[in-house]
């Protein structure tokens, strides 16, 4: 870059140092906190593990927890199969009828308030009778992540040197082998990304969980919410941060996946 | 120009009176492209294209970028299919075929080659589909590694490869399969200059050894003229020409062919017959140029004569004439106004009397100045009347 | 037919699954709460009436169908509790919004600006944080901002402030808790347009004499458009219908849409109310919504 173009580089620096510290900070000072003895949250007591054994005593909060990993994975495998198949028919459909309601259904809950989309499946499970638990909030959660999915799998594929799927026909395959042997390898990490993608949203989620949900079978979510309203509690600090760590977990191998699916593929070409 | 060449149907079949005689297919053809139409919206990319390709032949299709060559490659491989025409192979019409029951072979310009694959699985690729038993596809990898020269190579994956490298394995993955014919769009195009030249050679020598069919996409006229036995001239979905590296640069059948193959002087003119098998045509530019062996098709009042660069010698006095011979050159006078010195020859610029510009190059034979002009100076152009040829406007 | 028509029948076969998955959990909800926001309110099981039973033949069903009526949503136009409700959810996201562009940029711009092998370190910084819960994120700045959290006692410690200062339940800790929560959606879109930028066209620039300032003034910032529309987009559209934010940081004096709906439809069991806000609320985000598909239409197929 030119030299005189980076006299607003300390700007530059200080700008994304400070949103960065903004970003953070709570979140560290949070997994401080739960290591705190005291009772008093924001009194400091040394460093102890008290509020992690809470949490695994807490009976109800444990529930809430495993609900929402049933929900997350089931939800997180459904939405990838759905979403990987809508990205497929979106960049390899060309026209056809339909394809603006299509892509409009299916990127919709991107932005859609959350609200919405909660209130209207839950009109549609009343409407079918539907008992509501488990698997109410699973659909709802996979129509809220397939188009997450959708939008990961359809920006690599768009990326894809389509010269490979040609390639492939022309040794001797037929397009569904062709998509099977070369185009699905190339792909698979933006699908894993998109899989990962799907399952925090999933045990991120509360607005459509609440809705969707029935009596009995609370998300984490929920059951972090309503203690939240009651005030601080030291035992949320212990859950947020396992909860955190879970999550840091994910998007490390997520980013490892990316990275690989970001090499493959366009580096083909060779110019 | 483009009114020129929209001229209701030029058959493009290489017959014209020409020093060598054309012997495009053999017979019958292995590919026959007939009367192949493929518009995409409102363009034509190819318009009522035919054209016989022999077996063993070293085809290259040529022409300037948009000219529909690339999209006649594409159909002959199955990723487009014709509006109109057929497509024979072998005098099987192949031209609704799918990509994959077709038995020819494309090499891509980009190489596709699979980012996920190892070099050994690239080759491979296309012998499992097949279903060829483990051990063959075995020994046929090993065969096409050793063609293409990547022993120790194969468990590479394409990343991991060179640009020149890449460009051997793609074509040893589409040689694989032993196609009748093999494609290739571009195959030079993405090396570096040197590289690109050490590759014609070994391209063309594979070809000869082989036997194959290869037809050769490209817009490079050296690359062209280099490689192959016969060239197709392509211009706005038609061909212009088919002919001979030599017969297309010495004979093209049209002012667009002598200016797109090539450097040439063109003079406008109306011809009238001379004595002795000759045509003597009235140019505007440069008076009256004798030329060789009147094109049989001479009933148009307006003609255009070519001459190429490297035949037009320029003297101080011009060249010492018999008394007999005065008409056995064309001889003009002008001034020199440019001089580029491009090594092994140098092209000079001479402004007419008239005002027209004149390009002569002459070949450095000499280390030393023995026959250089300097801009500014008074010369003498000519060259012979068999130099010359007379096209239709 | 060309090679793209040959792959587009299969592909189109595979997208019937989460089309018809759509249909029936998207396109087939909204529906429902388009009629049941023209219902009246009854205390049932379901709460609403009429309620559409085909078995019941078709003179059940016109009587149905007469008995919708728009009641709800004059009730909307005309309560001042809906109207300042709906006025408040756009003064929020319209402020939000801008203070989240105004802090997005630099942040933005500042990434752009990093070398290549750093560019991808702040990008994974900026999301991670998206993937952690949006809830939690709450929650930690509830742990910050309580009348005896670390804000304050720094506060007290540095003598700023001589009494612990109410933050939280005021519109500043939501203001607050908005901006934290969406930033990484405002930087994403901004540094996307950002980094594809060719930095040559900001070198011509000021090789043709524009000072830095009118170099981002006249270069970078008009070619960053797009960018600033997705984030605006990004943003605007979900804060409108934001919930949890108000809930938990803000006073409960005035409340967003989203909270309005939330009430009618937990606490008052109003289902055709908290419907037809809904549909209001939806009709509200129409043109940005659109706005929105278009550019992420036009950006999942631009590289094709």
């Amino acid at each position: 870059m030119a030299s005189n173009l980076n006299r607003l580089s300390r700007f530059n620096l200080a700008s994304l140092a400070l949103g960065l510290a903004f970003l953070y900070l709570p979140i560290v000072i949070l997994v401080i906190y739960s290591f705190n003895a005291s009772r008093l949250v924001t009194v400091w007591g040394g460093w102890s593990l008290r509020w992690y054994t809470e949490f695994f005593n807490d009976r109800a909060m444990l529930d809430a927890a495993w609900m929402s990993c049933r929900v997350a994975l089931a939800s997180a495998t459904l939405a990838t199969l759905l979403g990987t198949l809508a990205a497929v028919g979106l960049s390899r459909g060309e026209r056809f009828k339909g394809r603006m309601l299509f892509s409009g259904m299916l990127y919709a809950p991107l932005v859609m308030p959350e609200i919405i989309t909660g209130l209207s499946l839950l009109l549609l499970f009343v409407a079918l009778n539907a008992e509501r638990g488990f698997w109410t909030v699973t659909f709802a959660h996979t129509t809220l992540t397939i188009c997450f999915v959708a939008v990961v799998v359809q920006s690599r594929l768009g990326a894809l040197d389509r010269s490979l799927e040609e390639a492939a026909m022309d040794l001797g395959c037929s397009p569904a082998r062709a998509f099977a042997a070369v185009t699905l390898p190339l792909i698979v990490p933006a699908i894993a990304a998109g899989w990962m993608l799907a399952l925090t949203l999933s045990l991120d989620d509360l607005v459509i969980a609440s809705f969707t949900t029935g009596p009995g079978s609370e998300t984490l979510p929920i059951r972090i919410y309503s203690e939240v309203r009651l005030g601080v509690k030291p035992e949320i600090n212990a859950i947020c941060t396992l909860v955190i760590g879970l999550i840091a977990m994910v998007i490390v191998v997520a980013s490892f996946a990316s990275k690989l699916s970001s090499t493959r593929g366009e580096s083909a070409a060779p110019l | 120009m483009a009114e020129q060449l929209s001229q209701p149907d030029p058959q493009p079949v290489a017959e014209s009176a020409t020093p060598e005689p054309v012997t495009v297919a053999a017979d019958p053809p292995l590919l026959r492209i007939d009367g192949v139409v493929k518009t995409f919206g409102a363009v034509r990319a190819v318009d009522r294209l035919s054209l016989d390709i022999g077996a063993g032949e070293f085809f290259a299709l040529l022409g300037p970028s948009g000219c529909g060559k690339t999209t006649l490659l594409r159909m002959l491989a199955g990723f487009e299919t014709p509006d109109q025409g057929r497509i024979l192979l072998d005098g099987k019409d192949i031209a609704q075929m799918l990509p994959h029951q077709r038995p020819v072979n494309m090499m891509f310009q980009n190489y596709a080659l699979f980012p996920h694959l190892s070099v050994r699985d690239n080759i491979a690729f296309g012998l499992k589909r097949a279903r060829m038993p483990g051990s063959e596809i075995a020994a046929r990898v090993a065969e096409m590694v050793a063609l293409v020269r990547l022993e120790g190579l194969e468990k590479r994956k394409p990343d991991q490869l060179s640009g020149g490298q890449r460009q051997r394995v793609a074509l040893a993955r589409s040689l694989a399969r032993r196609p009748r014919v093999l494609l290739l769009d571009e195959p030079l195009a993405a090396l570096d200059k040197k590289l690109r030249e050490s590759t014609q050679a070994e391209l063309m020598e594979l070809q000869r050894r082989l036997g194959m069919t290869f037809i050769v996409v490209t817009h490079d006229q050296d690359e062209a003229m280099t490689m192959a036995d016969h060239i197709g001239v392509m211009d706005q979905g038609r061909l212009e020409q088919v002919a001979t590296p030599r017969q297309l640069y010495e004979a093209p059948r049209s002012r667009w062919v002598a200016e797109f193959v090539g450097d040439v002087n063109l003079f406008e003119g109306e011809p009238r017959p001379d004595e002795a098998g000759r045509i003597a045509v009235a140019t505007r530019d440069a008076g009256t140029i004798f030329a060789a062996e009147p094109p049989d098709t001479l009933t148009k009042t307006k003609v255009c004569v070519a001459v190429r660069p490297e035949k037009v010698k320029l003297s101080r006095r011009g060249p010492a004439l018999d008394a007999g011979h005065a008409h056995a050159v064309n001889r003009l006078e002008g001034v020199v106004t440019e001089v580029s010195y491009l090594g092994g020859l140098t092209v000079y610029k001479v402004k007419l009397d008239s005002g027209a510009v004149l390009r002569s190059s002459m070949a450095n034979t000499a280390r030393l100045e023995t026959e250089a002009y300097s801009v500014a100076q008074r010369v003498v152009a000519w060259f012979a009347p068999d130099d010359c040829v007379v096209l239709e406007q | 037919m060309s090679a793209r028509r040959i792959f587009a029948r299969p592909a189109r076969f595979a997208a019937i699954a989460p089309y018809l998955w759509m249909v029936l959990f998207f396109l087939v909800p909204f529906g429902f709460v388009l009629k049941i926001s023209l219902s009246q309110t009854v205390i049932a099981q379901p709460p609403y009436s009429p309620v559409f039973d085909l078995s019941e033949g078709f003179a059940a069903i016109r009587a149905a169908l007469a008995a919708l009526s728009l009641d709800n949503f004059r009730l909307l136009v005309s309560d001042d509790l809906y109207v300042l409700s709906y006025l408040r959810s756009l003064v929020v996201a319209a402020v939000s919004t801008s203070i989240l562009l105004v802090i997005g940029y630099p942040i933005a711009y500042g990434m752009a600006r990093l070398p290549r092998r750093w560019q991808s370190v702040a990008m994974v910084l900026v999301i991670v944080p998206f993937w952690t819960s949006f809830l939690i994120r709450i929650y930690a700045w509830i742990n910050i901002l309580q009348h005896d959290g670390l804000l304050n006692r720094i506060l007290l410690a540095l003598h700023l402030v001589s009494a612990p200062v109410v933050w939280l339940s005021t519109d500043s800790a939501m203001y607050l808790g908005i901006v934290y929560s969406y930033l990484p959606f405002m930087v994403l879109p901004l540094y996307a347009t950002l980094a594809k930028m060719e930095p040559a066209l900001e070198e011509a620039a000021s090789d043709l004499g524009a000072s830095p300032r009118l170099v981002f003034w006249l270069v970078t910032f008009p070619l960053s458009l797009p960018g600033v529309a997705a984030g605006i987009l990004l943003c605007f559209i979900p804060i409108v219908g934001e919930f949890v934010i108000p809930d938990l940081l803000a006073g409960s004096d005035s409340l967003m849409i989203g909270q309005t709906l939330w009430l009618e439809f937990f606490t008052n069991k109003d289902w055709p109310v908290a419907s037809a806000a809904a549909v209001l609320l939806l009709v509200l985000l129409l043109v940005p919504l659109l706005f929105y598909e278009r550019l992420q239409r036009r950006q999942l197929e631009g590289g094709r």
